[in-house]
């Protein structure tokens, strides 16, 4: 990467030597990230490479041992999730993180209600139901989700796609710098991963920068602007869909290649 | 496009293509209190057939005199529930914060409208201790409060030496809670008023405010409300400590309804109350329910009990409908929850 210089200064975030370890266990030994505005930057590893240990450091589910994160040129540190979600960096978990008995509206804005004052004025202030499930249309809409058209259904009776395109709104939403997306496809069936794929091609397109962590290489290729690589720990490289093929991809991510 | 416009609708939502039978499950499922309320209409018909006396206003008034107590410590364990827990101290815990302002009053310690509020007091302090340990020590809600409910009544018993204090012993105010309202031909008192007036504010409160909210996430994805940022130990201390202040608030409305204090008040009201809230629709496995299936399935209990007096039938036929008719509300719900899949 010889552009990096000119590249580094222009990060949205941008991690150096991060550093893990879980008792004699080396989670992650000195990696580097860095994303830029709008992009999507997929990272992808075999089990046990480090993913997870990566992106739950970058927000705040975990302290890295050693290392600097640096969220638009300035120093930061999560201690907490809630420390990421402050500064705009939200995470739409692989478990979903939705109440499925409650509906889509009180899901989009579930410990962050919006209130207006109700028969005791500033205290035990109305929830502003109208409100919510407005801006939570207006979220769903932004993202081009047209299949959900009631924000008062309750979120057990959606689908798996369609309850993870919630979670993509709802992350895209609130997250005013980043949004990182751990194995959003996972669980899906072929037309409902189209549904979430769509709703993060809508998410960069609007210019806010997208983590992505999949096994899902075709899914990869078809959104990522850069492939992160993860092997053993650290990085093995970044790539782009259109400098390497899928297969040289997987290559590098078991070690049968090197960059 | 025709196939998506369909695609938002859940499997048993769908207005056209599904069963009347999906259709009633869907209704119930969307609103807990709905089975409670056909049961109690239905028992109410039936007994009112059976003799006519049921439906005359001295019945009605006796139904909600003995109902009021019982459903006041419902909705306690109605939030508790609500959460995943249960309250098995609910009775103790009411009875303790009962003798002590008793005590405090009778022997003049305290003035009694102060005795009165350091029993809420003490109720509340009750419902502090079972939701520290249940969010800070984490112990099963289950465990924390069979613990609760020995040590509380160990207390009482401590305290009082198991003798009963007379309402003629106390000053006036302990008592008030019995006063006699009169209401279009009704004969309420104080403490139904009280009572209602505990509902209107838990119902404004779970159903209207972002704690409500936060109570339901809380109940049905712990983890999914602490990854949306709720603070779940506070959630649930909060809920305990509620619950507590109801708990000392029902005991004061206990004492105007004996007509005194006693150490054996209402010693099977942790079953009552659970009774009440299972009926009531809410679900045991929490995020799930309300207080106003919590009121009707309190007032179905009771009316029961009442209904089956009337036709001649002895007590023990009381306590072997309403163990079917738990049964049959647990079973219900997990009918009705069906609908998810």
């Amino acid at each position: 990467m010889t552009d990096t210089d000119t590249k580094q200064k222009s990060a949205v975030l941008s991690a150096r030597g991060l550093r893990k370890t879980f008792g004699k266990v080396v989670g992650l030994n000195g990696v580097d990230v860095d994303v830029f505005p709008g992009e999507v930057l997929a990272i992808i590893g075999d089990n046990g490479a480090g993913k997870s240990t990566l992106i739950q450091c970058l927000t705040g589910a975990l302290v890295p041992d050693e290392g600097t994160l640096e969220l638009d040129g300035e120093l930061v540190s999560f201690k907490r999730p809630q420390d990421a979600k402050d500064v705009g960096i939200e995470t739409v978990y692989q478990s979903l993180a939705m109440s499925p008995a409650l509906d889509i509206a009180s899901n989009m804005f579930l410990g962050r209600e919006i209130r207006r004052p109700g028969p005791l004025g500033s205290v035990l202030r109305l929830l502003d139901s109208k409100a919510m499930r407005d801006r939570s249309m207006e979220a769903l809409q932004q993202l081009g989700i047209r299949t959900i058209q009631n924000p008062s259904q309750r979120v057990e009776t959606l689908s798996g796609g369609q309850r993870q395109a919630i979670a993509v709104a709802r992350a895209a939403a609130f997250g005013s710098k980043l949004v990182v997306l751990d194995e959003p496809t996972a669980a899906l069936g072929v037309r409902e991963s189209g549904l979430v794929i769509d709703a993060i091609k809508a998410l960069r397109d609007r210019g806010l920068p997208v983590i992505l962590i999949s096994h899902n290489m075709p899914h990869v290729w078809e959104i990522a602007d850069r492939i992160h690589i993860q092997r053993l720990g650290g990085r093995a490289g970044v790539i782009t869909p259109s400098s390497h093929d899928m297969t040289e991809g997987v290559a590098i991510m078991t070690g049968a290649a090197t960059l | 496009m025709t196939a998506t416009q369909t695609s938002t609708k859940g499997p048993a939502a769908g207005r056209r293509g599904a069963t009347p039978v999906q259709r009633a499950q869907h209704i119930l499922h969307e609103h807990t209190w709905v089975s409670p309320l056909v049961l109690l209409v239905l028992s109410i018909a039936v007994f009112t057939v059976l003799n006519p006396a049921f439906a005359q206003p001295r019945a009605i008034s006796l139904l909600l005199q003995q109902t009021a107590v019982v459903a006041a410590l419902a909705v306690g364990q109605t939030l508790i529930i609500l959460t995943g827990g249960i309250d098995l101290s609910v009775g103790a815990a009411a009875i303790l914060a009962c003798m002590s302002s008793a005590l405090l009053a009778t022997n003049g310690v305290l003035p009694a409208p102060l005795a009165i509020l350091t029993g809420v007091l003490i109720g509340a302090i009750c419902g502090l201790v079972n939701g520290a340990l249940v969010s800070r020590i984490k112990l099963p809600p289950f465990i924390v409060t069979l613990g609760t409910l020995s040590v509380f009544t160990a207390i009482t018993l401590m305290l009082t030496g198991g003798s009963t204090i007379q309402g003629t012993a106390m000053p006036d105010w302990m008592t008030a809670a019995g006063t006699r309202v009169p209401f279009f031909g009704l004969d309420l008192n104080v403490g139904i008023i009280v009572v209602g007036l505990i509902y209107v504010a838990v119902g404004y409160a779970l159903g209207f405010t972002a704690w409500g909210r936060r109570v339901f996430a809380v109940g049905d994805a712990p983890e999914a409300a602490r990854l949306a940022g709720i603070s779940v130990n506070r959630v649930l201390l909060s809920v305990y400590l509620v619950a507590g202040l109801i708990y000392g608030i029902a005991a004061w409305v206990l004492i105007g309804r004996a007509g005194a204090a006693s150490p054996n008040g209402v010693v099977d009201a942790n079953l009552a109350s659970i009774t009440a809230v299972v009926i009531g629709g809410t679900s045991l496995f929490g995020g799930r329910g309300g207080v106003i299936g919590t009121v009707l399935g309190a007032l179905i209990v009771q009316s029961f009990a009442i209904g089956l007096t009337l036709v001649g039938l002895d007590d023990e036929y009381r306590v072997l409908a309403v163990g079917i008719l738990v049964i049959a509300a647990v079973a219900a719900d997990q009918w009705i929850r069906k609908v998810r899949s």
